[in-house]
Formats: structure tokens, C-alpha cells, sequence
């Protein structure tokens, strides 16, 4: 989302649905997942709105949609890029907001090669690295940018510690593209980019966008997606009648769509669909990408990511950014328009934040005090990093790896190197209690009392017992009271680090080394309660921001726009800044929805600066007026000279339609009255990414990592930059073109259901929630139930190059075998919920064990929605026989550390390919 | 006051002595928005401190639940069928489907009920490793095309003619103000007798487990009764997100009712029709009334519920006819043997 538009957030709220006129619902099973949102879809519903679910099985949400359509999990960049096809063949397209709104005329700079000319790959591809050199991707007579979209060369950092021996030809920094998760690419030269405004220039986006997708055609749909072309050109149809002037269609995704090697490219499918479809900005269209749980906005606005700082600032990184102006210059290029050219102020600011006084213009405002990356410090490289002894803590935090992260055994494993592990939950988690009751100690992998981990386990208040704020799915802060005090020893996470970081100074306090001025400057002093609570309201003034000097001092900041460079503003996350506008604490703001507009402002509060809808200045034409009267959103008030409307507009409110600014201009003022993705470095919609992208400007189909289906679309299998950890406790299951893929010959997919929460943490241990799914299952159709044997209410055993699990059969009408090119492709359906433990009302084995660790290049997600696997009737061995039953098919498959690893797919010779 | 056991009653909480009562309170349950979340279940059992039941895997669909009882006052219903719902595209057609399963579903289900659930699924014998058969299933006339998957939560219905009301022998259940049928826990003997009387299968007593509330009471749902009295929506119908479950005043949920059933048959979803809503029908109309996407049977509803006390004036006509001719006769004998 940040590299197409700017942001990293959902671009509109839910509330918004019921303004849709179609609605796709595409990687998310929103009814189950976010069932108390879902109300909007089916207001939409009523409202006459077609409902859309394309999805691998027939769910709670297609229960309730017009229409389901059944596709192979892991293909829907094949069916994404098909719609697109649709749309440039039969010109659908949107054309007047298509022209001023996108990069659709930009013009490419002529060393650009496509995936159809490199059989697979994009120019700029080297195999030796499995990386991409992105500078024949920009636009034409632009250089290619100092840092970013670009990832650092393997340094002797990363190479000089590699214990183990093995080259991890993944394990070096590639942070750049996960930051973009939260804001546009960095380019120079954004107001000068040549432009064919006729769209005919053979290396115009337009035309680029028209090739790289002719062969994304129905038949190609139905052979790679398993979805007939009937049913494919219902979508199309039903997508393009309800997207113009006067209708605007929504694309809902959820994690179905992250948690792949391709995750990124997915959601760029359905932003280069909504840009040419005119959806961006306006009411009833838009991206609304749901969040997994609970805050789990806020947990990348305020990051619990490696390798970003709060409102999504990079992390700087050792030798990259050795000083303040070095950073900078990484963030933004002072020739670049939009308000990212502001990240001094953003930076400076959040300096002041941390480390108050210390922080001075003399000192580069600490700059010298924040931590630098040295490499890849995401959560499976600190995994595999513990296995190699070099992590000796850890800290759990409402997070249960042992059953929710992929390659369960490699969680658990990697946990028992540790010295000391903290867990912090509601209960006695699996991951708490995996070095007693866990798989490996039945398996004899693990013996009790060989395991070193010294392990503390704190319990934690519930959100009721704490104040604070979450951040839900459409980037609004809404407050939590505090209702009752924790029981016993509960504590909040607040009071737990307030504490924990008063022992440490405390601990530290007299020294006089460099290396803890930066624990000891740090602004700690929050208030307590009478319980021993910090305040949490006074967390939040900090991130708000505040004057420090001149006659507001002391006052919150407003606005972002307010914050400076210069040291006399602080502000701990700049795009929360307005949250505490006018020293009010909005996220408490409770008024209720029939005492104001639909688009209810005065219900918490969202960033940026409560703005609703984001790109709000495309729902209004070039000219400022509303595409039509029944998409009216925000528009230009001539009289007023303004921009007003339903929502705060997220544009320069005083800024006219016609405002051109003069060549040359950079930054806020760069950005003409007609740019209304004013956090992208051009200004537009980027239907094709120039940079910012680990794996390419365009999506391209590439195949799961594991699969048994040869990729239809291009010689390449996979994605040729997907991090790969070539282990020997990371088998991967052969896929074609390699040779014995047939012993793992069916896709699984793994989901969640409404009864509970992901890991089971908060539901597995309670009784109503409990009853409602007391048992780990298997969904299969009754087709692969007769080929397999498999009985209904029988066990099933799950087999993948890492474990077999067991899980009951349910035989279903809701999962249909899917014709994929010649064959047939049977999908066994896993919900993840349940562990291996003592402790829970209802246990069992996890699904997120099957899988290995292979990752997306550019956030470092995981590819756990969609794997291969064989199925048998009846239940697992026990004991040291589990694990030779997973070796004997290991050895069938003839699987080496080599296996599925491969990131460049050789070229077929002769028959030998395994078709 | 009359107090019938049969047909429309103008106001039934002023039948049951209750002068000036508030607007008679119910249930509407929009089976067609219902997206099977459980909430319901969930808050029902949450509020009332209804117990938890067991932890058994039913495999009835997502059911796990099974039916109303003592410590289930709301279920939610899944149905699976290999039948059309109109104004819906399931996206089956052209898949290489064979025949549905429920066959499958169903004779697995015969062998578990009959014990022999360990054996199910345990005898691998037969399946050969590698590559499934190449045989296109679907390839045959029986493939399965069409779809649909119906939910619907269901409830005491709090029938205008409440038979376990009138067995009730202790006065236990009672007519509440709201017009809706409430078990006062501490009169409740456990007797039993309101359990058959109930044409639903509704209320049930509690099975006695050590440490169990109110074990061996009769329980069922009370439309939360102390919510009512504090002007507070029932807590399913408060944490149901989609809406499906409506509460309010039942002249007004019958209008909205009649309204959407016209909305869903102008859309082409012809089946749709309410189920108790009608006040001369068997019960006289229910407290918690449904629209129901098909004939009440797919659900597990009796399509015509009748009172059971319906007959009961006429038995005991009969009865008292019956008595007074054994008495008649008794007496005749007597007299004859005189004579």
C-alpha cells in the first residue's frame, strides 16, 4: 500500500462499505474474522450492493455474498492481473482520473526489460544474490535514488559471524522495502518526469502495464487460478459495471493475502485494479486491508518491527546512515515533492521525545544514541539466530510462536537455547510451557531437564484492566478505561517496561560509560496512579507531541505540520500528532453516530489528522468538483476558496484545483492543486512502481514456494528474490520443475475461525469460547475424502518435509477440487488455533507446524497461508516413530537443503521437468 | 378474564393478570443476515452464567453446540446442502466435483452413534501413496453444482400459548410483564413436566454435575429478563453484529419482518418466508419469531407447533363426561341392584 499510494494503512473505514456498490472480498474471510465490521458489508447488501468472496472455500462470509468463487489458494496474482488484462482490453478503465491521478504516463526509462523478454524475471535480476539492482525500473532521465527500494550488499558484517557455515543468502539487511509498508518510495526528480499524455508511448506506464499483462487472459485464469472463465468474467463484469463516475467498488484483503512470498505484489494487483477503476479516494472504493487483531495497526505505527521507528521512520543502519544528514538523506530527496520532504521535522521530534534535553542541535538531536541495524533482526532470523546461541533472551509479549508462527518445532527448538525467556500473557501459553509439555519432548527431540531456558512467566492484565488505546484496522485510536484493577499480579505492559526501565537505570545510574548515556537520558518520568500505574494518558501526550518553546510551550501540537526541525517540538510518533489536539484526548471522543455526519469524525480519532478516507482529493475531479453527485466526498468550495466536504481532506486545505507549482518546486509546495497522493514523490497513484520494490515495479504470477503446480505464466516457479534459509531443520517439499513433487501432491491453506483468536491464547483457555470448537480438524471435500479414505468424524495425518500433525475429518460440500490445467487439485483446510500443551480447555496439534520458513523479500512475512502436503487416514505416530515417518517421506521426495531453495528456475531440458 | 389455551390472544401479559403491562417484548431472528458467529451463544451464556456443556466435537458442520437445553439458550443452526439459494452463486459449476457428501456425512454419523467411532478413519490400508487417481471426478452425471450454507440461531420462542407455563405444577414459570415465559429457579421442584409440554424441545433440566448451578431445574431462555426490567437489550440480540437478531416490541418486529420478506422476494429470493410470526397458528404466535429461508423442516423447526395444552379443555370435557358416565353407571348399578 505505502509503495502504490504513500500510506501503509487501509485507505478507508469500514463504515464506508455500506456505500459500495461491489464489494470484493479477496484473501480475508471477513464474516468469521471480523464479524462485527462485516455489519457494513451487509448493509451494502441491503443497499442492493453485489457481494464478492474469491476465496479457496466456501466460508461464513460466502455464506452470506452473491457470489463465491472457488480459486487455488496462493494464485491470486494470476486472477488479479487477469482483471486487469479485462480492463485495458475492453477499456474499462477510468480514463480522465486514470490520466490525472496515476502514473499511467509517465515514461519508463528505455533500459527496463519485462518478465516476458527475461523469461520470468524483470531486468536488473541477478541470480547470484537473488536480488533485484532497481535502476532500470525507474522513470525515464531519473537516477536512481540514494538508498532506497534498493538494499545494501551483503556486508562482511553479515558474513563474518555466519556460524554454522552455511551461506545464508538471505540473511542480509533488506529492510528498505518493509518500511515501505508505511510510506511512499524515495525519488528524485519527482516533478520533472517526462509524460505522454496520449498514453501511446510504447514505454509509458499504460503501455508497459498493457503487455506485461496480455497474457493474463481468462484461459489463462481458468489454467493457473482453477477458476472457469465463465465464473472469471462475472467478476470482471460485475466489477467494471460498478466502478465510474457514479459507482465505486471496495477490494477487502486480510492476512490471506500476506502471508505469502508474494504478499506485497497481491495487494499491488488490486491497487493497479482500483487506480484504473478510479476506486482510490472516493466513497464506497478504496483498499481496505483488516488487520489480524487488535491493534495490530498500532503495532506498526508504533513498531514492534526491527527495522522502524516509530510513524514509520527507518531504522538507521550501521555504516549506511553514520550520520543525521546521511538518514535524512535516505528518507526523502530534497527534489522529491509531498510530505515526506518533511521527515527532518518527523525525526528531529521524535529525538526530542526520547531523549529530551539531551537532545541538541550540537548533538545531531542523540541521533548517536539510537541503535543501528546490522543486519536482519526479524522474528525467524532471531529464531534461527537462538539456535546458533547467539540470542540469550527473550521477551514474549501476548505473542504465542510455539503454534502461532510458521515451523512451530523451529520456534520451540530455537526457544530451548535461550538463558532466559520472559512470557507475558493471560495464560500458560504453549510457548510457556513448551520445555515440559511440548511435541519435542514426546518425540525425545527435547528432554526436560537438559533444557537450560530459565523461564519467567508474568501474568497480564486484560485490555479492561488497563488504559490505554488500541489502533483497529481503518488506523483509528479508540481509548480503553480501565473498568477493574487487575487480580493478584496481573500488571499492565505499560506498568511492566515503566518498571522495568526504572531497574535498569537505577542499575546503571553513576556511570559515566557512553554506551548508557543513551538508557540514562532517556525522558522516563511518567506519572503513577495509586495502584503504581504510569499513566497511560500521559504516554499519549508524548506521542502526540508538544511545544517546547516560543509562547505555545508546554501546549500539545495540533498537526504534524506543526512539528520543526529545529528542536522545539517533540512528538514520539508524528503521524498520531492531532490526537491530543488542543490539549483534548481524542481517541476518547464517544459521540454517537446519530449525532453527527455518517462519516462520524468525533468517534476516536485516525491518523493523519483524523482524515477518514485517505487520497480524499481524488473523489473530486481535476477541476475540485465531485465525480458525481452520488460519489460526492470532498470537493473544492470556490467562495470559500477551500476544500470541504464529508471528511477532513487530505489535501492542503487551502490549495486550489488549479495550483501548478513552479518547475523545479520540491516538498509540500512540489504538489500540484491536482496530486492527490500527497505522501508519493510524484504525487500520484503508482500503478507502476518505478521504486521501492524488492521483486519488481509490476506483480508477476510466480507459484507458492511450495506447490504442486508448475507455474503456467513464466519459466520462473517462484518468486526468484523470496528469502529462502537453506537448513536442515527447514526441509522444503519438492515443486515442479523439480522431480518427486508428487509425494506431497495436495495444497493446504491454514485460517482462523470466529470462535477463536489466533493462537488460542484468549480463547482456547476459555470455557464459552472453547465449546464452541473443541478440536483441532481437517476440511476436505468429499472427493479427496474417497481418494484418500479419509472417514467424516475420523483423524487424518497432515505430512510435510518438517512433522506430520493429526486433526479430525470433516468432510464438506464447502471445500470443491479445483481443475488446474489438465489436473485435478485437491485443498486441505487447516484452522491454526490449536497447540500441543497441558494447560488449555481443548489442545492440539498446530497446523502453523507444517509449514517451513520461507519468506517475502519485502516484509519479511512468512508463507503461511499455502504449502504442499500429503494426507492420510488415520492418526499420527507417537514418540520417535513421528519423526521416522516424517524422515521416510523426506527420503521418498529425495529432499536436500537444496530442495524448493533454488531462487532461479533452470531452464527445462527435455522431458525431465516432472509434467 | 378468560385465560385461553387456544388462538389469538389480544394482549397476553394482560391475560395473565398483569394490569397496564408494558408493549409485549420478542425476538425477530433475520435468518438470512445470520453469518453463524455465535456471539449469541457467547453472550447468552456470558450474562445468564449458564454453564459450560462440553467440550464434543460434533462435526455437524460447524455446530458444536447441537441443541437448545438446559444450558443452551441459544444455538446457532448450520446447515450444509447441495441445494440452490436463490440470489446466490455458489461457484461450484464446472469444478470436478463428484456426488455431495452427505451421504458420507451421514453414514459416518450411523457407525459413530452405533460405537464403533474409534475404528472411523483409522484403516489406511487402501489409500496408495503418490499422485491422486487420474480419474476426473465430476466426470459422472452426479456432480454437485449447487450450494448453500443456511444459519440460523434459535431460541426459546416464548409462545403466546405456553404449554410448560400451564403444566407447570409449582407456578415456577410465569408470564412476565413483557408478555415473555420466565423459570423462577427457586420454585422450579425439578418436576420435569414442562419439558415434554414443550412442542419445541426447548426447556430441559439441568443434568446434575457435581458443582453445577441450579442442577436438576429446568432452565431455558428468560428474553433476559433483568435486562428487560433495566430497559436493556437481551444480551444475543445486543452482541449480535449483523442484526440478525432483533429485539423490540413485537407489533413493530412484525411489521419490520413483513417488510424485508417483501424485500427479499423483490430480489429474487422467493423462499423466504416467517415462521411464528402468525398469531392464529398453533401457539398463537410466538415471543421470538423467525424469517427462514426455506420450509421450517430445514432448519429443525416442527413446520405446524400446536400448544400441547391445546386439547386440554376438551380431555377434561371428556374426562369429566367420562367420570360422570362411570358415575352414572356406578350409580345405576347400585340403584338397579336396589331394584
Amino acid at each position: 500500500m505505502g509503495a502504490s499510494f504513500g500510506r501503509g494503512g487501509a485507505t478507508t473505514f469500514q463504515q464506508d462499505l455500506q456505500n459500495s456498490d461491489c464489494i470484493v472480498i479477496q484473501g480475508s474471510n471477513m464474516a468469521e474474522c471480523h464479524p462485527v465490521g462485516f455489519q457494513w458489508v451487509m448493509e451494502a447488501k441491503a443497499r442492493g450492493a453485489k457481494i464478492i468472496h474469491v476465496d479457496p472455500r466456501f466460508t461464513r462470509t460466502s455464506a452470506v455474498s452473491d457470489l463465491h468463487v472457488p480459486l487455488r489458494a496462493g494464485s491470486d496474482i494470476a486472477f488479479l492481473g487477469g482483471i486487469v488484462n479485462y480492463i485495458l482490453e475492453n477499456d474499462k478503465y477510468f480514463k480522465e482520473y486514470v490520466l490525472a491521478y496515476t502514473n499511467a504516463a509517465s515514461v519508463i526509462s528505455e533500459d527496463f526489460r519485462d518478465t516476458d523478454d527475461l523469461d520470468g524475471v524483470f531486468s536488473g535480476y541477478d541470480p547470484e544474490t537473488a536480488t533485484y539492482d532497481p535502476a532500470s525500473w525507474q522513470y525515464d532521465g531519473v537516477v536512481e535514488p540514494a538508498a532506497a527500494g534498493h538494499r545494501a550488499k551483503p556486508s562482511e558484517a553479515d558474513n563474518a559471524d555466519g556460524a554454522g557455515g552455511e551461506p545464508h543468502s538471505s540473511q542480509k539487511e533488506r529492510g528498505s522495502g518493509h518500511e515501505l509498508g508505511g510510506r511512499g518510495a524515495t525519488m528524485s526528480g519527482g516533478h520533472d518526469v517526462p509524460r505522454d499524455e496520449t498514453l501511446q508511448h510504447p514505454r509509458c506506464v499504460f503501455q508497459v502495464l498493457k503487455r506485461h499483462y496480455a497474457r493474463y487472459t481468462p484461459q489463462m485464469v481458468a489454467e493457473v487460478c482453477g477458476v472457469p472463465e465463465e465464473l472469471f468474467l462475472q467478476v470482471c463484469k460485475d466489477v467494471t459495471d460498478n466502478s465510474g463516475r457514479d459507482r465505486t467498488t471496495c477490494w477487502v484483503y486480510s492476512v490471506g493475502w500476506t502471508h505469502h512470498t508474494v504478499g506485497v505484489q497481491y495487494i499491488r494487483g488490486s491497487a493497479i485494479i482500483q487506480l484504473l477503476l478510479g476506486n482510490m479516494g472516493r466513497p464506497g472504493g478504496g483498499i481496505l486491508a483488516l488487520r489480524g487483531h487488535a491493534s495490530i495497526q498500532g503495532s506498526t505505527d508504533i513498531p514492534t518491527l526491527f527495522n522502524l521507528l516509530p510513524g514509520y521512520l527507518p531504522m538507521p543502519k550501521a555504516g549506511v546512515h553514520d550520520s543525521f544528514q546521511d538518514y535524512l538523506a535516505s528518507i526523502t530527496s530534497p527534489t522529491q515533492k509531498g510530505f515526506w520532504a518533511n521527515a527532518d521535522a518527523y525525526a528531529v521530534s521524535l529525538l526530542k521525545s526520547y531523549w529530551g534535553d539531551a537532545a541538541t542541535a550540537h548533538n545531531d538531536w542523540a541521533f548517536e544514541y539510537l541503535p543501528r541495524l546490522t543486519g536482519d533482526h526479524g522474528t525467524y532470523q532471531t529464531v534461527m539466530d537462538m539456535l546458533d546461541d547467539k540470542v540469550e533472551g527473550y521477551f514474549l509479549l501476548g505473542q504465542n510462536p510455539a503454534v502461532g508462527s510458521a515451523h512451530g518445532k523451529m520456534q520451540r527448538m530455537g526457544m530451548s537455547h535461550l538463558k532466559w525467556l520472559v512470557v507475558r500473557d493471560l495464560n500458560l501459553i504453549e510457548s510457556a510451557t513448551f520445555w515440559k509439555d511440548g511435541p519435542e519432548i514426546e518425540t525425545g527431540e527435547l528432554t526436560t531437564g537438559e533444557i537450560g531456558t530459565e523461564v519467567f512467566f508474568f501474568p497480564a492484565a486484560a485490555h479492561v484492566e488497563k488504559d490505554g488505546t488500541f489502533t483497529q484496522t481503518q488506523r483509528m485510536l479508540q481509548w480503553h478505561h480501565k473498568a477493574v484493577e487487575p487480580p493478584g499480579h496481573c500488571r499492565s505492559e505499560l506498568r511492566f517496561f515503566f518498571e522495568l526501565g526504572q531497574k535498569m537505570r537505577a542499575a546503571l545510574a553513576g556511570s559515566s560509560l557512553e554506551r548508557d548515556r543513551p538508557l540514562l537520558d532517556l525522558t522516563w518520568d511518567y506519572p503513577v496512579d495509586e495502584h503504581g500505574d504510569p499513566s497511560a494518558d500521559a504516554v499519549l501526550q508524548e506521542i502526540n507531541g508538544a511545544h517546547l518553546s516560543g509562547d505555545k510551550a508546554g501546549r500539545m501540537l495540533d498537526s504534524y505540520t506543526e512539528m520543526q526541525a529545529d528542536g522545539s517540538t517533540s512528538g514520539g510518533c508524528w503521524i498520531y500528532t492531532g490526537v491530543y489536539g488542543g490539549d483534548v484526548n481524542h481517541a476518547k471522543d464517544r459521540k454517537p453516530g446519530r449525532d453527527q455526519n455518517w462519516v462520524a469524525p468525533d468517534w476516536g480519532w485516525a491518523w493523519p489528522a483524523n482524515r477518514r478516507i485517505l487520497y480524499n482529493r481524488a473523489s473530486a475531479d481535476p477541476d475540485g468538483k465531485p465525480w458525481s453527485e452520488r460519489k460526492a466526498y470532498v470537493w473544492w468550495d470556490d467562495e470559500q476558496q477551500k476544500w470541504t466536504g464529508h471528511d477532513i481532506p487530505d489535501f492542503e486545505v487551502g490549495k486550489p484545483p488549479s495550483y501548478r507549482p513552479e518547475p523545479g518546486t520540491a516538498g509540500v509546495e512540489g504538489l500540484a492543486g491536482d496530486d492527490p497522493f500527497i505522501m508519493q514523490s510524484d504525487g500520484k497513484g503508482w500503478l507502476y512502481a518505478p521504486t521501492g520494490l524488492l521483486d519488481g515495479p509490476l506483480p508477476a504470477h510466480y507459484e507458492p514456494s511450495e506447490s504442486p503446480v508448475r507455474n503456467p505464466l513464466y519459466r520462473q516457479q517462484a518468486n526468484p528474490t523470496r528469502e529462502v534459509y537453506k537448513r536442515k531443520d527447514n526441509l522444503q517439499n519438492p515443486s515442479p520443475p523439480e522431480p518427486n513433487w508428487e509425494v506431497f501432491p495436495f495444497v493446504f491453506t491454514t485460517y482462523r475461525l470466529t470462535e477463536h483468536h489466533t493462537a488460542g491464547g484468549m480463547s482456547r483457555w476459555v470455557p464459552y469460547l472453547a465449546e464452541l470448537q473443541p478440536e483441532f480438524f481437517c476440511e476436505v471435500s468429499p472427493e479427496l475424502a474417497e481418494e484418500r479414505n479419509l472417514q467424516h468424524l475420523g483423524w487424518a495425518t497432515i505430512v510435510t518435509a518438517r512433522t506430520a500433525i493429526e486433526a479430525r475429518v470433516l468432510v464438506t460440500d464447502r471445500v470443491v477440487p479445483l481443475r488446474v490445467g489438465g489436473n485435478v487439485v485437491h485443498q486441505v483446510g487447516l484452522p491454526y488455533h490449536w497447540g500441543v500443551g497441558s494447560d488449555a480447555l481443548s489442545t492440539g496439534d498446530s497446523a502453523n507446524d507444517l509449514f517451513g520458513v520461507t519468506l517475502d523479500p519485502n516484509v519479511h512475512i512468512q508463507e503461511s497461508k499455502v504449502a504442499s502436503c500429503d494426507i492420510q487416514p488415520g492418526r499420527r505416530p507417537t514418540g520417535p516413530a513421528l519423526l521416522r515417518l516424517v524422515e521416510e517421506y523426506q527420503s521418498r521426495a529425495g529432499t536436500t537443503v537444496e530442495t524448493g531453495n533454488q531462487h532461479r528456475t533452470p531452464v527445462a531440458r527435455g522431458a525431465a521437468t516432472g509434467e | 378474564m378468560s385465560n385461553d389455551l387456544y388462538g389469538p390472544v389480544a394482549n397476553v401479559a394482560e391475560q395473565a393478570g398483569w394490569e397496564a403491562p408494558p408493549p409485549r417484548k420478542g425476538f425477530f431472528t433475520d435468518t438470512s443476515i445470520c453469518i453463524g458467529c455465535k456471539a449469541c451463544e457467547v453472550a447468552c451464556k456470558e450474562w445468564n452464567q449458564v454453564p459450560e456443556d462440553g467440550l464434543n466435537w460434533l462435526g455437524s458442520s460447524y455446530d458444536n453446540t447441537g441443541a437448545l437445553g438446559a444450558s443452551t439458550w441459544r444455538h446457532v443452526a448450520f446447515i450444509e446442502q447441495s441445494k440452490p439459494l436463490p440470489g446466490q452463486e455458489p461457484g461450484f459449476e464446472g469444478a470436478p466435483t463428484g456426488p455431495s457428501a452427505t451421504d458420507a456425512l451421514n453414514r459416518s454419523v450411523d457407525e459413530a452413534q452405533q460405537g464403533n467411532l474409534a475404528m472411523l478413519g483409522t484403516d489406511s490400508g487402501q489409500v496408495s501413496l503418490g499422485m491422486p487417481a487420474t480419474r476426473l471426478p465430476g466426470a459422472d452425471s452426479t456432480s454437485r453444482t449447487e450450494f448453500r450454507w443456511l444459519m440460523a440461531s434459535d431460541v426459546c420462542k416464548h409462545c403466546t400459548h405456553a404449554a410448560c407455563l400451564d403444566v407447570c405444577p409449582t407456578g415456577s414459570l410465569f408470564r412476565t410483564e413483557f408478555g415473555t415465559v420466565v423459570v423462577q429457579e427457586d420454585i422450579c421442584n425439578g418436576c420435569g413436566y414442562c419439558v415434554p409440554a414443550c412442542p419445541f424441545g426447548v426447556i430441559d433440566r439441568r443434568i446434575e454435575e457435581h458443582g453445577v448451578k441450579n442442577a436438576g431445574i429446568a432452565q431455558k431462555c428468560t428474553l433476559c429478563y433483568d435486562r428487560l426490567q433495566a430497559d436493556m437489550t437481551p444480551a444475543c440480540a445486543k452482541a449480535c453484529p449483523t442484526e440478525s437478531i432483533q429485539f423490540g416490541d413485537l407489533d413493530e418486529l412484525r411489521d419490520r419482518a413483513q417488510k424485508r420478506v417483501e424485500q427479499l422476494h423483490a430480489n429474487g429470493v422467493t423462499n423466504a418466508r416467517l415462521y411464528l410470526e402468525d398469531k392464529t397458528d398453533g401457539i398463537g404466535g410466538a415471543g421470538a419469531f423467525f424469517l427462514l429461508l426455506d420450509e421450517p423442516e430445514t432448519y429443525g423447526f416442527p413446520p405446524d407447533p400446536v400448544v400441547t395444552t391445546r386439547d386440554l379443555p376438551s380431555m377434561w370435557r371428556r374426562a369429566g363426561l367420562a367420570a360422570a358416565a362411570l358415575l352414572a353407571g356406578a350409580v345405576a348399578s347400585f340403584l338397579g341392584g336396589r331394584a
